[in-house]
């Protein structure tokens, strides 16, 4: 009996993967292999590969995400490291999950009037008789947007491994002398690793197909590949070479998933057991 | 166990309460059966005021759904799964509609209107006779200019946007045909060119452009512009109405060397069911008083020409949004083009966004 249960348990599960996940991957890949005429070919992955503009766009992609996911780090990390030793922790993870309860697309148009302009920023500069600056529409207001609305995604997984930090080791480090740096290196940082990687692959995918920001805030003078594949589906009704970038945005997914994954940690755990 | 399987029961049992409960409500608001129009219509592109005038003039209720672009408009309609009654296509789309075999004839006899609209909004290239469309609205694409950083005069035409004076101070509308179509006719050539090379030409222009380019964005442009964002815009003359109203400063051009000439019709997509109720609402619509107070809301330039005489002098004499004659005869409306020759221009599009100044 209870056997039984315990398979009925996995059949939703099993629906949800199959019609969910499963499904629309494989769609997206029959996809990708027929031409705008509904032939059969495979002429998008011909185009994708020899075309100048698409290994462009993915390298520009590949460089942006790489580029949020750097900030993010930089500001998640030592946020979730003091996060970790402030009084009232939970009251301040929660002002800093809040962000994220708000629409997307609210906080891009938020940003819009503060970097515009008129906007608040402009004003403020307005105070010291600084000119106004193009702020809309640069590099740095598009990562700076994106950085924003992933930060939290990056500082709750380090948050999570450093309340999982045993303590301990921490003091024992400190008793065999090592210096607080030493200690951040030695057994800190190695000790957070899988909150950071969990934290890079929660940003870094999503930021390699961000589209809505690229228009409102980098005014298309950012191009990633969200943005072809948007066009493709939208105005030009190629869904063949819409799911072509699709399935090499999946490709991506895998190898960053590959690069960030657990097998560093088996290994490890081995040469602990000699 | 036990208790899982009777919390799902209750949550289905809630569910299907507030099933028949809503579509009670439905009915008792008579949204059901015969007297339904269901509409297809760009987003705000009626006069909300109307819709209750017309279901209370002739008992129909109208069940309004919104697309924003010609393409989600076909493939909605082409995919099945809608049962959409009237629906607004621009005037390449009306063409591709008709290839497709997705439109209805009209009967021309249950029409009381047709003589309101003017002549040279009829029967045009796209719909001979308007067997299958009646219009909506037209208007053209042209550059927004603000007085406070642009003089009066200083912007006539094309070429003017490529002066080095104007540098990072553009925002162009995100539409692969209307940004290459300018760049052609600013070389001479048709906005329905389908040969690589003056394509090609054309995007080499635009590249030159560059530097002048602040953004490329969609709707947003009229917030923009209307904050002074930028001094200067392409986009639609209805966008351009908008901006106007909003900010005096703006001002609006149709360079008099061409320019796109764009309608919006009315037309019967294959999934319609309700005649009654669309024969009722195109004699409605076609009625000057009521084209005109739409006109009045939505901003955009009436076809029909008793309810363009209807219209405050004003507007009516506003040769930003109604040019004459002679800027009319060079302006032109846009063909259908293959999938082949609409992927060249997006493609040749998407290069130039990528273009770093």
């Amino acid at each position: 009996m209870k056997k039984s249960t315990n398979a009925a348990y996995y059949i939703p599960y099993g629906f949800w993967l199959i019609f969910f996940v499963i499904a629309p991957v494989v769609l997206i890949i029959y996809q990708s292999f027929f031409d705008i005429n509904g032939h059969f070919t495979l002429s998008n992955y011909q185009t994708y590969f020899s075309s100048g503009t698409y290994i462009l766009m993915t390298v520009n992609s590949v460089w942006y995400a790489f580029v949020i996911t750097f900030f993010t780090l930089l500001v998640s990390y030592p946020t979730a490291y003091f996060l970790h030793y402030t009084k009232h922790k939970q009251l301040w993870l929660l002002l800093i999950i809040l962000p994220t309860w708000i629409n997307l697309l609210l906080k891009a148009y938020a940003f819009i009037g503060i970097f515009s302009q008129d906007g608040g920023i402009n004003s403020f500069l307005g105070l010291f008789g600084i000119p106004a600056q193009q702020i809309l529409f640069t590099d740095f207001s598009f990562i700076f947007v994106a950085a924003y609305i992933e930060i939290p995604f990056m500082i709750l997984p380090i948050f999570n491994s450093v309340e999982e930090l045993n303590e301990g080791l921490v003091n024992a480090s400190r008793d065999l002398g090592a210096s607080s740096w030493q200690t951040f290196r030695q057994v800190i940082v190695p000790m957070t690793m899988s909150g950071v990687k969990a934290g890079v692959q929660a940003v870094f995918i999503p930021s390699l197909s961000l589209f809505m920001i690229t228009r409102l805030i980098g005014g298309n003078r950012v191009i990633t590949l969200g943005t072809a594949i948007e066009e493709h589906f939208l105005t030009t009704m190629n869904w063949g070479m819409g799911s072509t970038i699709g399935v090499v945005l999946i490709v991506a997914m895998f190898i960053i998933m590959f690069l960030t994954g657990e097998r560093n940690h088996h290994r490890k755990e081995a040469r602990h057991e000699n | 166990m036990k208790r899982l399987i009777s919390l799902a029961v209750l949550i289905l049992a809630i569910s299907l309460g507030l099933g028949l409960w809503s579509q009670n409500l439905q009915k008792s608001q008579g949204a059901t059966g015969d007297n339904t129009l269901n509409f297809a219509n760009w987003g705000d592109y009626i006069d909300p005021a109307l819709i209750t005038k017309f279901e209370k003039e002739t008992g129909y209720h109208i069940n309004l759904e919104t697309f924003d672009s010609n393409e989600a408009m076909f493939t909605k309609i082409q995919q099945g799964g809608t049962s959409y009654d009237l629906t607004v296509p621009s005037e390449y789309m009306i063409e591709k509609m008709k290839k497709a075999n997705l439109l209805v004839p009209l009967d021309h006899k249950r029409l009381t209107g047709l003589k309101n609209y003017g002549s040279q909004f009829m029967n045009k290239s796209f719909d001979p006779g308007n067997k299958y469309s009646v219009p909506y609205f037209w208007g053209t694409l042209g550059i927004i200019y603000n007085d406070k950083f642009v003089k009066a005069g200083e912007i006539q035409h094309w070429d003017d946007l490529w002066n080095p004076r104007y540098k990072n101070s553009i925002m162009l509308i995100d539409s692969a045909r209307d940004i290459l179509g300018f760049s052609l006719v600013s070389l001479g050539k048709s906005m329905n060119t389908t040969d690589a090379p003056t394509l090609q030409a054309a995007k080499g222009k635009l590249d030159e452009l560059a530097p002048n380019v602040k953004a490329v964005v969609a709707d947003e442009i009229k917030m923009y512009m209307a904050e002074n964002e930028a001094p200067l815009a392409v986009d639609w003359s209805g966008e351009a109405a908008d901006m106007l109203a909003n900010n005096k400063h703006l001002h609006y051009v149709v360079p008099s060397e061409g320019s796109n000439l764009w309608f919006d019709n009315l037309v019967i997509p294959k999934t319609a069911k309700h005649y009654k109720a669309i024969y009722a609402f195109l004699n409605f619509m076609s009625q000057p008083k009521n084209a005109a107070q739409n006109a009045e809301y939505v901003g955009y330039a009436t076809p029909n020409a008793k309810a363009k005489a209807l219209l405050p002098k004003a507007v009516r004499d506003d040769r930003q949004f109604y040019p004459d004659n002679q800027t009319m005869a060079h302006l032109q409306t846009y063909a259908d083009l293959s999938p082949k020759t609409v992927g060249l221009y997006n493609d040749l599009f998407l290069e130039f966004k990528m273009y770093r100044k």
